[in-house]
Formats: structure tokens, C-alpha cells, sequence
């Protein structure tokens, strides 16, 4: 039973809520919202995350005034890493701005999988940099969708690579444990469809243990490790999972360096809670790690210097905040391939879209925009979303993340059967028709 | 198991055994807040892990503060007393803006209005002392201890934090026992627990009985929030440590304190044997619910809990 | 001034049990289902803010009126039967996976009709983690029904037929047809979603005053006389759990498909369940009207006061909005408990008294 008073209210509040966004005079420039949490139990991991992102932004506009002249206007909203929570943000910042959202951006894969089903109506791309749907690499299904420089299937591949290399090649891997630790929730599970095939394909024994969220109490996982003492722990964790599982490995005696975190697993607040106990221990780098190149002295110069951002010059180094930043610069360069050839203006999510999927950073450009020897050069196209397939390793020293490998690439050969077979099966659950690579320009 | 006897499979059993019971205790920790509040005031205080947070946020703050000023041992005095002031506070205000007001009200009612103080103490909390995850080290000591490895391969492991954790815990209880057996603002609280209203007819003054259980409640937060805070870090994910709690109260009784300990020993032994025995064969992950699971089963023998006061009703 | 129940005279039985008995209420809500029916989408056809775009429908009103059927689904349980439950997450999961499990298996099924089994499937289930109320209550039932809330967690990531084998656990739902009606834009789903709660409110409304209701309310009221006068108590409370399943249920097959479109367990999680017992109690334990005042007040009030500050050009920092939001959200939870514990139902009613007295107060 609604009664007119109720419904009256309810209205009258929503008019609030609207208002602002009709009664402010809008500013000209690129939206892009930033979808962030800074609360709650994943807060310690999306502080540094949301951080990078927005002093980027920052400071494309300090610097450079904008993209190509066109200032970018961003607002965050509080997701909390709910998906309801992150749908409303996203529904209430879609049509901001003078052309509506350039891209989002939504730091979470429960999220985006709920706005891999609302972006193709909105016509609006999802950056998912390291993180969403792995099968979202296949551009001819997935439209919106770009998880660049990096999926769980990309991880999943190199993890198994270097464990094969630690033991002197992939020949050794027949007959050794591989434990797979992860976060029981989709994000978790994730890998373990290429983990599977792999152990099929080189005869290694997987074993997957899942710790149910958020981990606080690892003592059982950790017991049944040490008494199968496996060769190696994967570890898919993220927030509290992650310094919990170091001590209880240190408990139980497991070798830290036996212990590969996958790059949500490998940033600060994963390993300085454990302390001392965590020294030694691996982590797959999501390309880039922690520490400073020239856009950092940037930073420090246009945003930090002039009292803007939300970090400080201590801060903007770490692994997470660097991975913010990378996010922010792949969409800005997405932008500004777009606004060659679409002209200096503020784009639609269809036209940035479009540049997104023919972004293409060299060794040189990526020189300029002063990220050397953070990412690796990256080009995307329709039917590679993702645009590069590499990784590394890096160790934590007690300190600071120390790199410890060259870089790996992805076997394609394997993946790429896997991915196909997944997308098209969400193309024909939803009635997609793919698009034809070869036709696009 | 016991036919070929192996005693590399008894060690682990013991193993799990023991590391389940330590777990336990951990979870007993939480669960005394619950207890404490609940037989003083028959409230069941959700709010307990969020001012587990907050203690946890308020100690480590202000340790990493005062580590810089002054000697280490000093500065976890002030850290404790600062830690302990907060909760003071909390309790005042608890008492006096909400208990006071809900006097008579149903359980539900001030069921829920503990998860209203929830959520400000998890706002304020984190407004104030920021959401990041803070290391706590205040010299418990975190190595394995191997112990009878004259008998089993490999000995058994046991922990040296969480074997601090059970002399805490334990200590913690002959502290509350003698408050309430011999002191008389334990007395106090013990006939308020019985009857208020007779506590109040014989001049008990229900409000401050309220206000210092409630400070207990904190201290007691404080001590679990050092310990968890060592074990993972100071952040937000320690609320989640009540969750953990609530079947070892259930199990224990809601109004006992030593049915606390016997309860977070038994849920802690029984869901580490039920992961460790049962889980891989459907998958895993089984604990958190097994832990419930348990909970109701001692629950549909006894329905006021292993040693909660039997209330004679009829369903 | 017109709103009196002088004048009105019933001469029949059928006007003395009518829901509304007062003409003015009658006609206030067939204007309120009107306007929500027909003006609500004509508004926004005619871009009238805050009518205009998606927002206002893909954000508020459709989650917040699954959210008061669900809620309803949970009074009938909590405030009619006095049943507590904190596993009203879990039921609308069951729903919710339910429902796409007859959608991938049976892909020719009408849509309302998989709808219908989803919420059979969540009564079954809910009749299940009923039975413990057979032999305890209270507090210590509340917690034996979070055994069923995190064992059904549990249940929809590791068994894997329950979300047809997905690699991740997640899945997303089939595009919505209804007889022909591709129930697609934001306005259509809202529409949807209006229906459904307009009936099950109602259906809850007949129920509460009919013989079913009667017994959980005298079973809520005391259990001993309850019995002593005829009820049977295992009826009558298993029925209140598998009814207000059957509710959730539905809800949860509304809010995974026509709200979410893709989710994963997390989406039914505990807080879900803490979610919905807040909008009954805050709304007010036995009244479907509460359930949703309770809704709008849980749903809108985030949003108020993260927006206020920025519409007022207050600049405030998002974390900040956040930590101030659950603060105010928490003391107004207290405020609402102290000043009126029967909820936000109580002050509606309240304030019917006042007006049909007006102006001769007692």
C-alpha cells in the first residue's frame, strides 16, 4: 500500500537528488567518473588505488590544461566495493558532463560484471585494467570492454611459467603440488579454468583451497597446506586475505619464496601488516610495480607542489597508486586517439570507445608521457582488448618490492582457444552476433 | 585411522585439534564483550566489533605516534590508557544518548539500535583514524612453537601468539570472575543481571551499572583488538572477527562467561576437524557455516545454550 | 476537514472489512496508483525533471521497490509471525539463482511463470531452515537462521549446478519478454517491478486480515494462549516462513534480473539480510505501508546525504561523504528507535489520527 504522502517524499527527494545536476551551470570539458572505495573492508587497498587515479587526472589538467586542451571534469563516487552501491554511482554519473561519461572505470569485478550488461546500452567503454571478465579480452563480442594490459588468464598463464622456470623448465613441473589459495568469489575463481588446463597440459597436481571472505581466519587452508607441502602456493587473494595468509604461512613454516601472489595479492597493504614474516615473499606484477619514474617528479611538480591531489610525494609511489595512475593514463590516451579523429572537444562514450580500441603506446610515446619501464608498449585492436599479455615478478625485500624477472608473455596458443570458446559462449547466452575484426578500421 | 595407526595422521590430528582450540580462544575473546553485555543489560550488543575497530584504530594510532616520543613500553602504557579513555567515552555516551532512552524496549528494538551505534562507530572510526591497514606490534611474540616431536614426525605446531592469546583470555576471565564474585559494583551487576527491577528497588542505579558494564565491554574490545590487530593488521575487516563470535556464544550461552570459552573451544576445534576432514571432499570453504551449523545443533538439544541461564517458557 | 470517517456508514459486512475503510483513502490510493502507473511514465516521456532520464528509475525507484516487497516477504515473517530472521539475504539468492536455473533449463517458460518458481523453490527452502523455529526463538534463532544465510553463501559458489557451471560463479540473467514485451528501458522495468510489488502488497494486505495472519499474530502476541485456543503453532509458523520465502523469492529473481542483470553471490550476501531487517524495523514491525517507508527512508537516505552537500556546492571528499553517511545513517537508526519504536508505519499513522480529528484535538 503506497500512500500519497510516501510516494510525495520520495519524489520530493529524488528532485533533491536531481537538482544539482540541472541547476549547475556545466563546466566544458571530458567527464569521467571515478567509481572508488575508501571505506570499508577493501578501504586500505582502494585509498592508494583511487588516489592514483584522480592525481592523474589532476595533473593532466595542471600541466598540460586538459586533454589536448579539453579539461577533464571528474567525480568520485563511493562504491564501498558493493555492486548495488557501484550501479547507482555509475547510473547517477552516466550522463554527466556536457557528452556524458567518457569511460568508467569501476576498480571491481563484482561491479563490472553487473556494467558489462548496462554499457552496451549506455554506449559507454569499461577500462577494467587488470581485473573484470578475462574472456572480455575478445573485442568482437565484448564491444565495451577493455581489460588492458593485463587479465586473470594472462596472470594465471605467467604464474605457471616462472613456477616452471624456478624448477628448471616446464619438463619439471610433471608430478609436482601446486596449491591454488583463493578469495571464494567469482574474482577467485577466475583462474582456475587456465590453472586446470595448464595442470592437465604438464601433468602437475593443482589443488585449490578457498578462503571464504574476507579471510581473517586462515588456520585450516593453512594446516591442509603444510600436510600436503605443496611445491608452490598460488595465492588469488585481495584485502585482508593477504597479509593473514603470509603469517599463517610463516606460521605453519611454509617458505615465503615458494608463495606467488598475483598482482592483487602483491601491493603494500598485502605485506606490511605480516611484518617481518613477510620478507621473501613473490607476487605477479600487473606490469608495473611500486617506485617512481619521471611522471612522479610531474607530480610532485604540477599537483603536490601546488598543494592539489590526494596523495603527497611519499605516497605516489606505490604499487597500487601506481596502478591508478597507469588506469587514468590508458583512458586519457584512449581520449586523445579518439580526438584525432574526431577533433578537440569533449567526446562521446562511442567515440572514445573508438579510440580506445585503436589505442597504440610505442616504447617512444610511453618515453614522453614519462612512464618508461612501467608498462610495456601495448596496442589494441578489435579482436585484443587487452593490448599487451606480459608480466613480471617481484619480491618483497621487507622494504619495498624488489623486480626480480624479465618478462613474460602469455602463451597465446593456449588462451586464445580458451577465450574463444568462452566469449562466444556469452555471445550465444545473450544473442550476440560478433562483430567482423577483419572489416574493422 | 586408529587401525593402521600412523602417527604422522594422529600428529595432524592433533595438530588441527589444537590449533582449532587456540582459535577458539581467539573467537572467545570477541564473544566476552557479547557476554558482558548481554547478562548486565539483556542487550545483545551487535556493536561489539565495531568498538573492537575502534579500540584496535585508537591503540595503534596512538602508539605509532607516541613510539616516536617516548620509550616503546611507555608509550604502549599511554597507547593502552588512551585506548582505554575512548572506550570510557563510548560507554558514556552509549548510555547516555541510547540505553537510557530504550529503557523497557524489546530485545529486537535494542538489537537493532546497537547496530545503529555500529555504524557510527565504523564511520566516526574511520573518519578519525582513517581506513588504512596499520601494523600493530606491541612484542607479542609470532613464532611456531614445534612441540612433541619426539613422537609425531615433524612435531606438533603450535603458536606462539595465539598461545599469548590463551594466557590473555585466560587471565581476562579470573579478572571478570573475581570482579564479579567479590567486588561490589560486580555484585551490582550481577543482581541487575538477575531482576532489574529488584536491582533498582533495592537501589542499584541501573544507568551506572550500564555505563561500567559497557566499559568492561570496551576494555575487553581492547584486549581483542590487540591481539587480532597483531595477527592481521589494524583495519576495517576486524568487524567481521563479531561475526566469528556469534556461534561460540550461542553455543556457550548468552549469559555465561565460561560458556564463552567452552564455546569458542568447541565451535573452534569442530570447524578447523570439519575443514581440514570434510572439506575438500565437497570443495571446501565449509567452516564459517559449519561453525552455525554446530551452533544449532546444540541449540535444538539445549535452547538456552551449554550454559546459559535456563529460562523455563513454553514454544 | 473532509477526512472523517463521519458520514461514512457501512451496511455491509464487505465495507466493515475493507483494507481501506475511509473514502478519501480509497481514493488517495487509486490517484497514488494512477500517478505511479500512468503520470510517473508519462513525466518522464515528457522530460519533466527529475522525470527525465535514467536515473530516478534504474536507481531509486526500482531497487527501492524490490527492496519494500522484499521487505514485505520479511514482515510477514519478523513483524506478523515474530520469527526473527537475519537469513532473508540467502532467500532472495535462492530466488534469484533459481530463477535463472529454470531460465537456462527451460528457456521456453513465460517469464512471470519463472518468477512464480522461483519463489516456490525459496519456500522450499525457506520451509527447511524453518523448522528450528519449532523449538527455538529469539535471539538464539535469529542466529540459527545466519546457518542458512552463510550456508546457501556457501552453497551458490561451490555447487556448481546452481549457476549452470559458470568458471566464476557469476552469471546474468535473459532478456526480459513478457508476452511479446521486451521489458527493456529503465521506465518498462520500473513499470515491471511497480506491478509486482502493487500485487504482493496487496495479496499481503489480505493475508495479514484473513485467518493465516490472525494466527501468527496471535502466536507473535503469546504462544501459549495461542496454542490453548487452537492454533497449531508448527502450522502456523512454518507457513510464515515458507509465505514470506516465497516472497523474498520473487523479489530475489527481481532484483537479480531486472535490477542487476549480472551478479554474484556477494549480491545476497549477509548485508543484504541486515539491509532488509533495518527497512522493516525502521518502517515498522507488522504493516506492509512501513515496509515501504522503510525502503524509501534506507534507500534515499545514502543518497541524501551524499547529495545535499553537493548540491548546497559544500565541497566534501568522497570518503568523508562516505564516513558521514553511515554516521548520520547509524544515529538516525537510534533516533528513529528511541522516539518511535514502532517505526516510521507508527508515525504515519499518527498523523492519519491528528488529521481526522483536526481541529478538535483530544
Amino acid at each position: 500500500m503506497k500512500n500519497p504522502t510516501t510516494k510525495l517524499s520520495m519524489l520530493l527527494a529524488a528532485a533533491l537528488l536531481a537538482l544539482p545536476v540541472a541547476a549547475r551551470g556545466e563546466e566544458n570539458g571530458q567527464f569521467i567518473p571515478v567509481l572508488s572505495y575508501r571505506t570499508g573492508p577493501f578501504a586500505p587497498n582502494g585509498i592508494p588505488w583511487a588516489n592514483g587515479i584522480v592525481d592523474y587526472f589532476e595533473l593532466i589538467n595542471q600541466r598540460d590544461g586538459g586533454i589536448n586542451g579539453v579539461k577533464i571534469i571528474y567525480e568520485e563516487c563511493e562504491t564501498g566495493y558493493a555492486t548495488d552501491r557501484g550501479v547507482e554511482c555509475y547510473e547517477r554519473l552516466k550522463n554527466k558532463g556536457p557528452t556524458g561519461a567518457a569511460f568508467v572505470n569501476p576498480l571491481s569485478t563484482g561491479i563490472t560484471f553487473a556494467l558489462t550488461e548496462k554499457a552496451p546500452v549506455d554506449k559507454i567503454p569499461l577500462i577494467t585494467a587488470g581485473f573484470g571478465r578475462s574472456e572480455s579480452k575478445d573485442g568482437s563480442v565484448f564491444t565495451w570492454n577493455f581489460p588492458l594490459i593485463g587479465t586473470y588468464w594472462t596472470a594465471a598463464d605467467v604464474a605457471v611459467q616462472y613456477i616452471a622456470k624456478e624448477f628448471g623448465g616446464p619438463d619439471k613441473l610433471k608430478g609436482r603440488k601446486i596449491v591454488l589459495l583463493y578469495h571464494d568469489s567469482p574474482f577467485g575463481k577466475e583462474p582456475i579454468p587456465v590453472l586446470e588446463a595448464l595442470a592437465k597440459k604438464y601433468d602437475f597436481q593443482l589443488t585449490l583451497i578457498p578462503v571464504a571472505n574476507p579471510g581473517v581466519e586462515q588456520k585450516s587452508q593453512w594446516l591442509q597446506i603444510r600436510q600436503l607441502r605443496p611445491d608452490y602456493v598460488v595465492m588469488w587473494g585481495w584485502g585482508v586475505m593477504n597479509p593473514t595468509a603470509i603469517q599463517e604461512a610463516a606460521n605453519v613454516n611454509f617458505p615465503r619464496e615458494k608463495m606467488l601472489g598475483f598482482w592483487f595479492a602483491g601491493a603494500e597493504p598485502d605485506v606490511v601488516p605480516a611484518g617481518a614474516q613477510a620478507v621473501g615473499y613473490k607476487a605477479l606484477m600487473l606490469q608495473h610495480g611500486a617506485g617512481r619514474a619521471r611522471v612522479h617528479d610531474d607530480l610532485d611538480k604540477y599537483v603536490y607542489g601546488k598543494g592539489f591531489g590526494k596523495s603527497n610525494h611519499t605516497d605516489s609511489s606505490g604499487v597500487l597508486f601506481n596502478r591508478g595512475m597507469v588506469g587514468a593514463m590508458l583512458g586519457v590516451e584512449g581520449i586523445r586517439t579518439a580526438m584525432a579523429k574526431f577533433g578537440n572537444k569533449p567526446l562521446t562514450g562511442e567515440q572514445v570507445r573508438w579510440g580506445i580500441e585503436h589505442l597504440a603506446l610505442d616504447e617512444n610515446r610511453l618515453k614522453e608521457l614519462g612512464f618508461e619501464g612501467m608498462i610495456s608498449p601495448i596496442k589494441i585492436s578489435c579482436s585484443d582488448h587487452e593490448g599487451s599479455h606480459t608480466s613480471r615478478i617481484q619480491q618483497w625485500d621487507g622494504k619495498q618490492w624488489k623486480v626480480i624477472s624479465d618478462w613474460y608473455t602469455a602463451d597465446e596458443t593456449m588462451l586464445a582457444p580458451m577465450l574463444k570458446d568462452a566469449a562466444g559462449r556469452y555471445a550465444k547466452e545473450k544473442g550476440i552476433t560478433p562483430r567482423d575484426c577483419s572489416k574493422e578500421s | 585411522m586408529m587401525l593402521g595407526f600412523d602417527p604422522a595422521k594422529v600428529g595432524f590430528f592433533f595438530e588441527v585439534l589444537a590449533s582449532g582450540l587456540l582459535s577458539g580462544i581467539l573467537y572467545a575473546l570477541v564473544a566476552l564483550g557479547f557476554v558482558l553485555i548481554f547478562k548486565a543489560s539483556g542487550v545483545f550488543n551487535f556493536a561489539q566489533g565495531a568498538m573492537v575497530l575502534v579500540a584496535g584504530l585508537a591503540l595503534v594510532r596512538a602508539l605509532g605516534w607516541l613510539e616516536t616520543q617516548v620509550p616503546f613500553w611507555l608509550a604502549l602504557m599511554l597507547a593502552i590508557a588512551f585506548s582505554g579513555a575512548l572506550m570510557t567515552g563510548i560507554a558514556w555516551a552509549v548510555e547516555r544518548f541510547a540505553l537510557r532512552k530504550l529503557v523497557n524496549q524489546t530485545a529486537l528494538t535494542l538489537f537493532m539500535a546497537t547496530i545503529g551505534i555500529t555504524f557510527v562507530l565504523e564511520g566516526l572510526g574511520q573518519q578519525i583514524f582513517g581506513a588504512q591497514v596499520y601494523k600493530l606490534d606491541i612484542g607479542l611474540p609470532r613464532d611456531s612453537l614445534f612441540v612433541l616431536e619426539s613422537v609425531f614426525d615433524g612435531g606438533i605446531l603450535l603458536n606462539q601468539l595465539d598461545l599469548w592469546s590463551a594466557v590473555l583470555a585466560a587471565l581476562l576471565v579470573v579478572a571478570l570472575a573475581v570482579f564479579f564474585q567479590k567486588t561490589q559494583v560486580g555484585r551490582a551487576l550481577r543482581a541487575v543481571a538477575d531482576d532489574h527491577a529488584a536491582a533498582q528497588s533495592v537501589g542499584i542505579p541501573l544507568t551506572r551499572v550500564w555505563f561500567i558494564v559497557w566499559m568492561v565491554a570496551g576494555f575487553v574490545a581492547i584486549a581483542a583488538a590487540a591481539v587480532w590487530g597483531s595477527k592481521v593488521g589494524v583495519q576495517f575487516s576486524l568487524v567481521y572477527v563479531a561475526l566469528k563470535a556469534l556461534p561460540v556464544i550461542i553455543v556457550g550461552g548468552l549469559t555465561s562467561i565460561p560458556g564463552a570459552i567452552v564455546g569458542g573451544l568447541l565451535i573452534g576445534a569442530g570447524e578447523k576437524l570439519a575443514e581440514v576432514y570434510l572439506g575438500p571432499s565437497v570443495g571446501g570453504g565449509i567452516e564459517h557455516w559449519f561453525a552455525y551449523v554446530v551452533a544449532l545443533l546444540v541449540l535444538l538439544v539445549r535452547p538456552q545454550g551449554l550454559f546459559g541461564d535456563r529460562i523455563i517458557e513454553r514454544i | 476537514m473532509f477526512y472523517r470517517e463521519a458520514g461514512h456508514f457501512h451496511d455491509k459486512y464487505r465495507d466493515e472489512m475493507a483494507i481501506f475503510q475511509i473514502r478519501e483513502d480509497r481514493i488517495g490510493i487509486r490517484l497514488l496508483l494512477i500517478a505511479a502507473f500512468v503520470a510517473v511514465p508519462l513525466l518522464h516521456a515528457a522530460g519533466v525533471p527529475p522525470f527525465a532520464g535514467d536515473y530516478l528509475f534504474s536507481a531509486v525507484l526500482t531497487p527501492l521497490l524490490i527492496l519494500a516487497t522484499a521487505a514485505i516477504g520479511l514482515n510477514l515473517l519478523v513483524g506478523y509471525c515474530g520469527q526473527i530472521s537475519l537469513g532473508a539475504g540467502a532467500f532472495m539468492g535462492v530466488g534469484a539463482y533459481a530463477a535463472y536455473n529454470v531460465s537456462v533449463h527451460l528457456p521456453g517458460l513465460p517469464l512471470l511463470a519463472t518468477f512464480l518458481l522461483a519463489g516456490a523453490a525459496s519456500a522450499v527452502v525457506g520451509l527447511v531452515f524453518g523448522i528450528p523455529s519449532l523449538r527455538i526463538k529469539g535471539l538464539y534463532l535469529a542466529v540459527a537462521t545466519l546457518a542458512a544465510q552463510f550456508f546457501l553463501d556457501w552453497a551458490f559458489l561451490r555447487v556448481g549446478w546452481i549457476t549452470n557451471y559458470s568458471a566464476s560463479g557469476s552469471v546474468t540473467a535473459p532478456p526480459l519478454v513478457i508476452a511479446g514485451w521486451h521489458v527493456d528501458s529503465p521506465v518498462e522495468r520500473y513499470l515491471l517491478v511497480l506491478a509486482v510489488a502493487a500485487i504482493v502488497a496487496l495479496g499481503a494486505a489480505n493475508l495479514v486480515r484473513g485467518n493465516l495472519g490472525r494466527q501468527w499474530m496471535a502466536i507473535r502476541d503469546m504462544d501459549i494462549a495461542a496454542e490453548i485456543i487452537g492454533i497449531r503453532p508448527m502450522q502456523s509458523k512454518l507457513t510464515a516462513f515458507a509465505i514470506s520465502s516465497f516472497i523474498l523469492g520473487l523479489a530475489g529473481a527481481l532484483w537479480a534480473f531486472v535490477n542487476l542483470r549480472a551478479w554474484e553471490p556477494y549480491a545476497f550476501s549477509i548485508d543484504r539480510s541486515f539491509q532488509l531487517l533495518f527497512i522493516v524495523i525502521i518502517g515498522g514491525l507488522g504493516s506492509i505501508i512501513g515496509c515501504f517507508l522503510g525502503a524509501a527512508f534506507i534507500w534515499l537516505l545514502p543518497l541524501a546525504v551524499e547529495g545535499i552537500p553537493r548540491w548546497l556546492s559544500i565541497p566534501i571528499a568522497a570518503d568523508a561523504a562516505a564516513n558521514l553517511t553511515l554516521g548520520v545513517f547509524g544515529a538516525l537508526i537510534l533516533i528513529t528507535l528511541i522516539f518511535e519504536p514502532h517505526g516510521l508505519a507508527r508515525i504515519w499513522a499518527i498523523m492519519k489520527h491528528k488529521l481526522r480529528r483536526w481541529p478538535f484535538p483530544y
